[in-house]
């Protein structure tokens, strides 16, 4: 079990308090009143954000009403007489497109035998040592520093434990840790959001690549299976290669552009 | 070091395996093996021919050979032998006695049904890529009297008619202004009718490609389904009629060259899938989670089929393969050849016309199980099947099974199996005549759309949406071969009557041609 799972590994062996359920259902049931109280008594900086947040969530709901009436009024949505073709058993049927659209174009793409090994980011700017790490002081009277702290986001595989104290020279910060990637498809524009399965590819250094080192220019390879993408020989495909667009230790985010 | 004997000499080595083998001939269990009592009971009727006494060791040819003197059958007519539900494949002693499935001092109840005498091939390749359409292949069908044509329906607004030997196109049937979702050769053979997204309903002449009367205005919104009248129910003045399924909650039955309407059935949700059954009837299913039957002399219902949960989106019948082949068949060598042109009008045609009828109702009737039943299988979106008799008021049975909506049921030519395509990636195989569940062929990575019969019941192919097709074997119940090729979803797929080709049509816009 990773590190950082504590909680979670002592429900697993304990089980939770024993009115659990019950509290959770007050603190659910009392949660209007929580935020009628909040909406009351908060002033100042907390109240902006508060009034943010709560105007966000009814512009929301206002939207998903008025969708539903719209649904309401045309029924089940005839589709465009030129859209593309389907057999009559499939006519009627409401079908996730994007995915679809995303596999008939990379296909499509492989068709014109267009360049594998060309990828949109060529160039990226260098980061230095300094910037990549920060040296951390240790010992007894902390005056050795041979541990290094990375201040870049990284992937760290599923299930990775931490070193002992003693041997971990270099440090990825867990809050650091990226799981997901937003990719983006390059001809369609749809953005799906995936699971990373590992970093291929750091432009900066093959040390980066090993310790999974997310930055601009970085080739990760991310998990397609929920799109449904098959071979020509019928197998399903599920990992694809993406690069990464965005510099991920500014946005909290990483994006990434689908290499087809 | 010492040196080392050299390896024996190959001679030396076979001789030395020939003489294992010979030792494992004669196995002392086997030499020794008693005689055993046998029932042989035959599986579509229930006869019996008690009391036999036969080796223990007796193979699937001995027994074969055995049933064919017994039943005086003038062809050596290869049969399957099946007990306590497991095929026998090689010989009693090792697929009964040695995994102990029945005593030797038992008697043992073997049932057994003929298989058919020809055999087709195990479809390997592709024998050619057909290009020509502009868009997604939506339905393909082989003509009923040769497998040198098919045609197919597509999203360009047009069907074509292909030779299937070269791959090359034969004619272009232009005249719908939307998708063309089902194209079918009649069971004469002399007619194609196309029914597109628009509503309308072509007739072509199959040969020369030619529109027979105008475009008919059949349907305010998309046709889904249409179906050929039986070739033996046909007037030999007017030829085949036709009925036709759609969207707008209504089938209808046209007088195809004239263009009238004869009668209109009426849903109350979109209708799904249409058939005419070989004792006159038309049955309907539809979105309105009902099937309804209906008398085609009079118009009039006479069932509903009430028992499905939600939309019923396909029907097959026992007699299909029958009723679709007409006058024609895989052994079936006719030296009357295809009428040409549309008229029926002249004595000699019409005299041509009705010796195929004639060859078409023997045909139906062989293909009628055991008590004249022509059974009815209904596919639904609540994951199940129902089995009907028409003669019965229940259905014979509810088969349920599959994790997802059936697209897609279709006999077995012999009548003896039911094979049902799922969305959940898998093809069931059921036995027709009661509903057991027999076997569930997986292999496919997506859902499977369609599914096609070889003429002699032996193999099965399927289309799905993971781009291949994929043919199975239906004795061992297993993938027989796997057929890459497509580049997209697999729509439709069609095996031709005498069996030596497989049609499919897909969304990467190309039609192949499949052979052994």
């Amino acid at each position: 079990m990773p590190q950082n799972e504590y909680i979670e590994e002592h429900i697993k062996k304990y089980g939770r308090r024993l009115d659990y359920e019950e509290r959770t259902r007050k603190r659910e049931a009392r949660e209007g009143h929580r935020i009628a109280k909040n909406a009351q008594k908060l002033t100042g900086f907390r109240a902006k954000m508060f009034a943010k947040k709560r105007y966000a969530e009814k512009a929301e709901m206002r939207k998903k009403i008025k969708q539903h009436e719209q649904s309401k009024v045309k029924g089940s949505g005839e589709p465009a007489p030129s859209s593309e073709a389907l057999p009559a058993y499939l006519l009627d049927r409401q079908q996730p497109n994007s995915a679809k659209a995303l596999s008939t174009s990379i296909k499509q793409k492989r068709l014109e035998k267009a360049d594998k090994f060309s990828v949109p980011l060529p160039k990226v700017r260098g980061i230095s040592e300094d910037e990549m790490f920060k040296a951390l002081k240790s010992g007894k009277r902390e005056n050795k520093s041979w541990k290094r702290m990375i201040t870049k986001p990284t992937f760290v595989g599923e299930g990775f434990t931490r070193r002992p104290v003693k041997m971990e020279r270099i440090i990825r910060p867990s809050a650091l840790r990226q799981k997901k990637a937003n990719v983006t498809h390059p001809e369609l524009g749809v953005t799906v959001n995936l699971p990373i399965l590992s970093v291929k590819k750091n432009p900066q250094s093959p040390m980066y690549t090993q310790l999974g080192v997310l930055t601009r220019g970085t080739i990760i390879e991310v998990n397609v299976s929920e799109l449904g993408l098959v071979t020509a020989g019928g197998k399903v495909v599920w990992g694809k290669y993406a690069q990464i667009t965005n510099e991920p230790d500014r946005d909290g985010t990483v994006n990434a552009v689908l290499l087809v | 070091m010492s040196t080392q004997i050299p390896p024996a000499s190959k001679r030396a080595r076979r001789q030395a395996q020939e003489a294992q083998q010979t030792s494992k001939l004669v196995d002392p269990v086997l030499a020794n093996f008693p005689n055993v009592r046998i029932k042989l009971q035959a599986q579509e009727n229930g006869e019996t021919i008690n009391n036999l006494r036969v080796p223990g060791t007796s193979t699937v040819q001995q027994l074969e050979l055995l049933v064919n003197k017994l039943l005086n059958s003038e062809e050596n007519v290869p049969y399957e032998f099946v007990c306590n539900g497991k095929p026998i494949h090689n010989d009693l002693f090792t697929d009964i006695f040695k995994p102990e499935l029945q005593s030797p001092e038992d008697e043992i109840l073997i049932e057994y049904s003929p298989r058919a005498v020809f055999r087709v091939r195990n479809i390997t390749r592709s024998s050619g890529v057909a290009l020509g359409h502009g868009a997604t292949i939506l339905s393909a069908q082989f003509a009923p009297d040769t497998a040198t044509r098919a045609v197919t329906g597509a999203g360009d607004c047009t069907a074509r008619i292909w030779s299937s030997d070269s791959g090359t196109p034969i004619k272009c049937l232009q005249g719908h202004a939307d998708h063309v979702l089902c194209a079918k050769y009649s069971p004469c053979g002399r007619y194609i009718a196309s029914a597109s997204r628009d509503g309308t309903i072509g007739v072509w002449d199959a040969l020369s490609g030619d529109a027979v009367g105008k475009l008919i205005r059949a349907h305010s919104a998309y046709i889904t389904d249409i179906c050929w009248e039986p070739l033996h129910l046909a007037n030999p003045t007017i030829g085949c009629r036709l009925v036709s399924g759609s969207k707008d909650k209504t089938a209808k039955l046209w007088d195809v060259l004239s263009g009238h309407c004869l009668y209109t059935f009426s849903h109350t949700n979109t209708v799904s899938c249409v058939k005419w059954g070989g004792f006159n009837d038309v049955y309907t299913a539809s979105h309105d989670k009902t099937v309804k039957v209906w008398d085609a002399s009079s118009g009039r219902m006479k069932r509903s089929l009430d028992a499905h949960a939600h939309w019923v989106n396909h029907i097959a019948l026992s007699t299909d393969f029958a009723l679709r082949s007409g006058a024609y068949g895989p052994t079936l060598k006719l030296d009357i050849p295809t009428p040409k042109g549309p008229s029926t009008h002249n004595a000699v045609d019409q005299a041509r016309f009705k010796e195929l009828q004639k060859i078409a109702s023997q045909k139906f009737e062989q293909a009628l199980s055991h008590n004249k039943r022509e059974l009815v299988a209904t596919a639904s979106d609540d994951f199940t099947m129902y089995l009907w008799d028409m003669k019965q008021t229940k259905p014979l049975a509810r088969l349920t099974g599959h994790q997802q909506l059936v697209n897609h049921v279709c006999f077995s030519p012999d009548g003896r199996y039911l094979a049902s395509s799922s969305f959940d990636r898998s093809v069931k195989l059921w036995e027709a005549q009661t509903g057991k569940f027999i076997a569930s062929l997986r292999g496919h990575v997506a859902a499977v759309y369609q599914s096609a019969w070889s003429a002699d019941s032996r193999l099965l192919v399927s289309c799905s949406k993971d781009t291949t097709l994929k043919v199975w074997d239906i004795a061992t119940r297993k993938l027989k071969s796997d057929l890459p090729g497509h580049k997209d979803e697999v729509y439709a797929v069609d095996w031709s009557v005498d069996g030596t080709k497989v049609v499919s049509g897909s969304r990467d816009k190309t039609v192949r041609f499949w052979t052994y």
